[in-house]
């Protein structure tokens, strides 16, 4: 039962500034995943979350106390860490025991909650061996435990799927949606994939250098990114850029650029107008182009040649080159295109995304 | 560095247990550490820094035993320098120390190449081969004594049968034998440990570097020389600076065979020190000579500082 | 690994290997022989007919019986096991807290007071055993077995935290983490978590550090003084003699018998032991 508040938090190590200004609500029993590329301060507010990490400036509340000062232990909280970090020397049983021994509960009540655990995680079997003797799958497994077994306020992920191989990854992230569900456990989640952010969190908060840049739900964070950086590390392929020159002619705003030039549809050409004359960078998602047929306006379209057709069977995934600069297509599986093909692509004129040159926030 | 937890106010909200000062103390990573170390430093404190500095205090006083003696500058150092024994401990403490190192580092290198060798028997051998180590010194030394013993030596004997020699060898009483047998006995004890850590460093070494070597045709000579010799480098240094130290400050292996003689001729630092010291009682002359010491180690220790660091970086 | 041929086998390996455990061995091999050879015997002209230095027809007991029946050999074999013992664990105890604060805190000065226990590691012995002598009889330890309990650690709390340090350093620091998360104090922890995981560094720092301590000289010659308070050490190389004569029989059977703790504790955990060897070199 607790919300976090994160307010103007802060870290500076010696040299770096690893966490700026952060600002966060998580709501009670909310799902809500950190996200962003290598060193942009996501496991870092979480171990200020945690206690693990000082923190410089700022304030960081569990619950309705500020625990700025208290040290791990009395924070209330359960984490689980991307190397599962069991204790080798202790078995299953013990690993999930030991949190609440710590805490002097009655044994009885331990083995209870233990043995609950082990049952969500259908770990029943394994409670006397010692972490060596379990698969990555197992570890992960008794890992969660320890931290359900606990009752916390707030679960703490770093990155606990990253140690596991595709197919497990895939298996555990199910699980671990079914089980927060389940439990209803406010959860932070730290990782560098987006497509887990993208499929656990309620709210997905997307950081880069050690600032916010964008939170919200994931089709919110797909739809409108708030700037290009947003835009580019959510989706899968990334997301293709080009830089165009947005000028007035017969009425209508285009787009143009090098191999590009696009009648920006009226809907979106209002807000775009007064950048009319300048540069701007134009996104679009793979999966937002298609084979153009005659039906589409020449206004809509780019020519394109393939330089590499990967089928991945539910997809056809074409890197093509476009002027100059290369785009990656995602296209219909039944698309007959070979290496060296000259075709057309047609843009889907609702999800074109336009960001300022200067600032790269979203226009 | 934010506020330590010891000095705000306790958890408020309600489930937080309540907590004792030192607990809460232990919990700040400065104050822990301070209660971790401390036991350490206390001992190290009582027993090597301030004998140091009684060391440096005795050693500019002329005190003896039960005397406490009074301020005389460096007169005992200047002694020293006139003293000709004491210059011959000093040629002995250098010959013996740089001697046996030469020898015991060859040795011990053969020796752990022969070890890193499969064959079968190889983890008995490795435990025997370790036993001059790990045997009191003094007591395996007896051994030796007893092996050089003038009238009954068992070495005389076998290289009589042997029709090597026609008369006893006199191991011990002779001067120039002596600091032979001496040195013999040094490389005996020492040559185990270089082997075993240089075997350590040599299992540290991928044999596919070995392998490859061989396919890009390199003779085993040249496999030693350009592959294994440069990687096992630094555990080297770091065993032969340690064995250095241990060396130059010998006392025991001398003491037990010789006491320094004959005549000094196997006189060091160390057993000069203990005679003038304890033997003779002068106190402050003696700490003289084992201070004098020190200059060496401290370049043998600030060497092997450097080196680590240097290795560290890399 | 790459073969030659057989006689190149011979001469280059078991050749040399075997003069290698001649060499070492044969000190021992003497010992054990000595031991158990009447003193007439003993005592025969190296030049002499007939004579079998290498065996002995005549085995005895009298050199043992000796040894423990007339002299201080039992008592002081007994007074350098409670000294090694204690001046182990005080070392082990110092030696865990001091590495593992070390390695894993951080703290102003966490470096230099590291690289100051290093140096004091290669600190001999003799450099410093006439002011310590001072010391020891100013705090009244003389000829006491405390004079030893508390100075051996000066050379094993140094080695042990050394070692440990590398132990510790070695044990992933979410463990630590994780554990202060479940509830445990930075103490807990440490008692609870790190030290069960170094369970091997503490058997090698501990079996290192014991036969260190049976094995020191100096220190045990300069203050203890009365024949009951000696270590094996020096009560064989003092009392075996008398003037200048040498017991031989008595004194190789000295030796053997006081090597043989350090030697069963060492063929009890040789790896532990070599573990031991080759981390305080790793530096």
């Amino acid at each position: 039962m607790a919300q976090v508040l994160i307010r103007n938090l802060n870290k500076k190590f010696e040299e770096v500034h690893a966490v700026k200004d952060v600002n966060l609500e998580i709501r009670d029993k909310e799902f809500v995943v950190l996200v962003g590329p290598s060193g942009c301060g996501k496991t870092t507010t979480l171990r200020m979350v945690a206690g693990l990490e000082s923190i410089t400036s700022g304030q960081v509340l569990i619950g309705d106390t500020v625990v700025n000062a208290l040290p791990p232990m009395d924070r209330d909280i359960a984490m689980v860490f991307q190397n599962y970090a069991l204790y080798p020397h202790m078995s299953v049983y013990d690993n999930m025991a030991f949190g609440l021994k710590m805490r002097k509960f009655k044994r009885e009540e331990i083995d209870r909650r233990v043995k609950d655990a082990a049952e969500i995680l259908g770990i029943q079997s394994h409670l006397k061996r010692k972490p060596r003797q379990l698969s990555g799958g197992q570890r992960q497994r008794v890992a969660l435990g320890r931290a359900i077994v606990r009752h916390p306020q707030v679960f703490l992920f770093d990155e606990p799927l990253s140690n596991l191989d595709a197919k497990l990854r895939v298996q555990m992230r199910v699980e671990l949606k079914k089980i927060h569900d389940r439990l209803g456990t406010t959860a932070i989640y730290v990782t560098h994939d987006q497509v887990e952010a993208m499929t656990l969190g309620d709210r997905v908060v997307v950081m880069k250098d050690g600032v916010v840049q964008q939170v919200g739900e994931p089709l919110e964070l797909y739809n409108s990114p708030a700037n290009r950086f947003v835009a580019g590390f959510i989706g899968s392929p990334a997301m293709n850029f080009a830089t165009v020159r947005l000028h007035e002619a017969d009425g209508s705003l285009w787009a143009q650029g090098d191999g590009v030039k696009i009648e920006v549809p009226a809907a979106i050409a209002a807000r775009l107008r007064r950048y009319a004359g300048e540069e701007v960078a134009m996104g679009v998602r793979p999966e937002d182009l298609r084979v153009a047929t005659d039906q589409d306006g020449a206004g809509l379209s780019v020519e394109a040649i393939v330089e590499v057709v990967e089928k991945l069977g539910s997809e056809i995934l074409l890197d093509v080159q476009v002027g100059r600069s290369t785009m990656v297509a995602a296209v219909e599986p039944t698309v007959p295109a070979k290496r060296h093909d000259r075709l057309r692509l047609a843009l889907n004129p609702e999800r074109l995304h336009f960001f300022d040159r200067a600032s790269e926030a979203a226009i | 560095m934010a506020v330590p937890y010891a000095l705000t106010e306790r958890p408020s909200y309600a489930g937080a247990p309540r907590r004792g000062p030192v607990t809460r103390l232990l919990e700040d990573q400065r104050w822990l550490a301070a209660v971790l170390l401390a036991p350490t430093i206390v001992l190290l404190g009582l027993f090597i820094a301030y004998p140091f500095v009684k060391g440096v205090e005795l050693s500019v006083t002329d005190a003896t035993v039960g005397v406490a003696g009074h301020f005389v500058g460096l007169r005992n150092f200047a002694a020293l320098m006139g003293d000709s024994i004491f210059r011959i401990a000093v040629a002995n403490t250098f010959l013996y120390t740089a001697v046996t190192t030469v020898f015991k580092l060859a040795l011990g290198l053969w020796l752990a190449l022969l070890l890193n060798r499969h064959f079968k028997g190889k983890a008995l051998t490795r435990a025997f081969v370790l036993l001059p180590f790990i045997i009191p010194t003094v007591l395996s030394t007896f051994a030796w004594k007893w092996m050089f013993d003038p009238t009954f030596s068992v070495i005389n004997w076998t290289l009589f049968r042997l029709g090597l020699i026609h008369a006893r060898i006199n191991w011990l009483g002779d001067p120039g034998l002596a600091m032979v047998s001496v040195i013999i006995v040094n490389i005996w004890r020492g040559v185990p440990f270089y082997a075993i850590s240089l075997l350590a460093g040599l299992q540290t070494i991928n044999p596919e570097l070995q392998e490859a070597a061989a396919i890009d045709g390199a003779r085993p000579w040249q496999r030693f020389r350009y592959v294994t010799w440069p990687l096992l480098l630094p555990v080297t240094m770091v065993v032969v600076l340690f064995s250095i130290i241990q060396t130059f400050a010998d006392f025991q292996l001398v003491y037990v065979l010789t006491g320094g003689g004959p005549a000094n001729a196997t006189q060091l630092f160390a057993t000069y020190a203990y005679q003038i010291g304890v033997g003779t009682g002068l106190l402050s002359q003696g700490a003289a000579v084992s201070l004098a010491m020190f200059p060496v180690l401290l370049v043998v220790v600030i060497v092997q500082l450097l080196y680590i660091r240097r290795v560290e970086i890399h | 690994m790459i073969e030659g041929a057989k006689w190149r086998r011979w001469l280059f390996f078991y050749v040399p290997l075997g003069a290698f455990i001649l060499f070492l061995l044969f000190p021992f091999y003497w010992m054990v022989v000595t031991t158990f050879r009447p003193d007439a015997e003993l005592y025969r002209p190296w030049m002499a007919p007939n004579y079998t230095p290498f065996w002995t027809l005549h085995p005895t007991l009298a050199h043992v019986k000796y040894l423990l029946g007339e002299t201080l050999f039992s008592r002081w074999m007994l007074n350098t096991l409670v000294i090694s013992i204690a001046a182990t664990a005080i070392s082990l105890f110092c030696g865990l807290l001091a590495g593992y604060a070390l390695s894993r805190l951080d703290f102003p000065f966490a470096g230099s007071l590291g690289t100051g226990i290093f140096v004091t590691y290669l600190v001999p012995q003799t450099l410093l055993f006439i002011p310590l002598a001072d010391i020891i009889r100013n705090f009244r330890l003389g000829d006491t077995p405390w004079s030893l309990i508390l100075t051996y650690p000066t050379f094993l709390i140094p080695f042990c935290t050394w070692l440990l340090m590398g132990y510790f350093k070695a044990i992933p620091k979410e463990l630590e983490e994780c554990a202060r998360i479940d509830g445990a104090t930075r103490w807990k922890a440490m008692v609870y978590i790190i030290f069960p995981i170094a369970v091997p560094g503490i058997l090698s720092a501990g079996i290192f550090a014991f036969t260190l301590s049976w094995n020191e000289f100096i220190y045990a010659l300069v203050f203890l003084s009365s024949p009951e308070q000696k270590t094996v050490s020096v009560g064989v190389t003092s009392e075996l003699i008398r003037g200048d004569v040498f017991f031989w029989g008595a004194l190789m059977a000295g030796a053997l018998l006081g090597s043989i703790p350090v030697a069963v504790i060492y063929s009890f955990f040789v790896e532990h032991y070599v573990a031991g060897l080759t981390g305080s070199v790793k530096g």
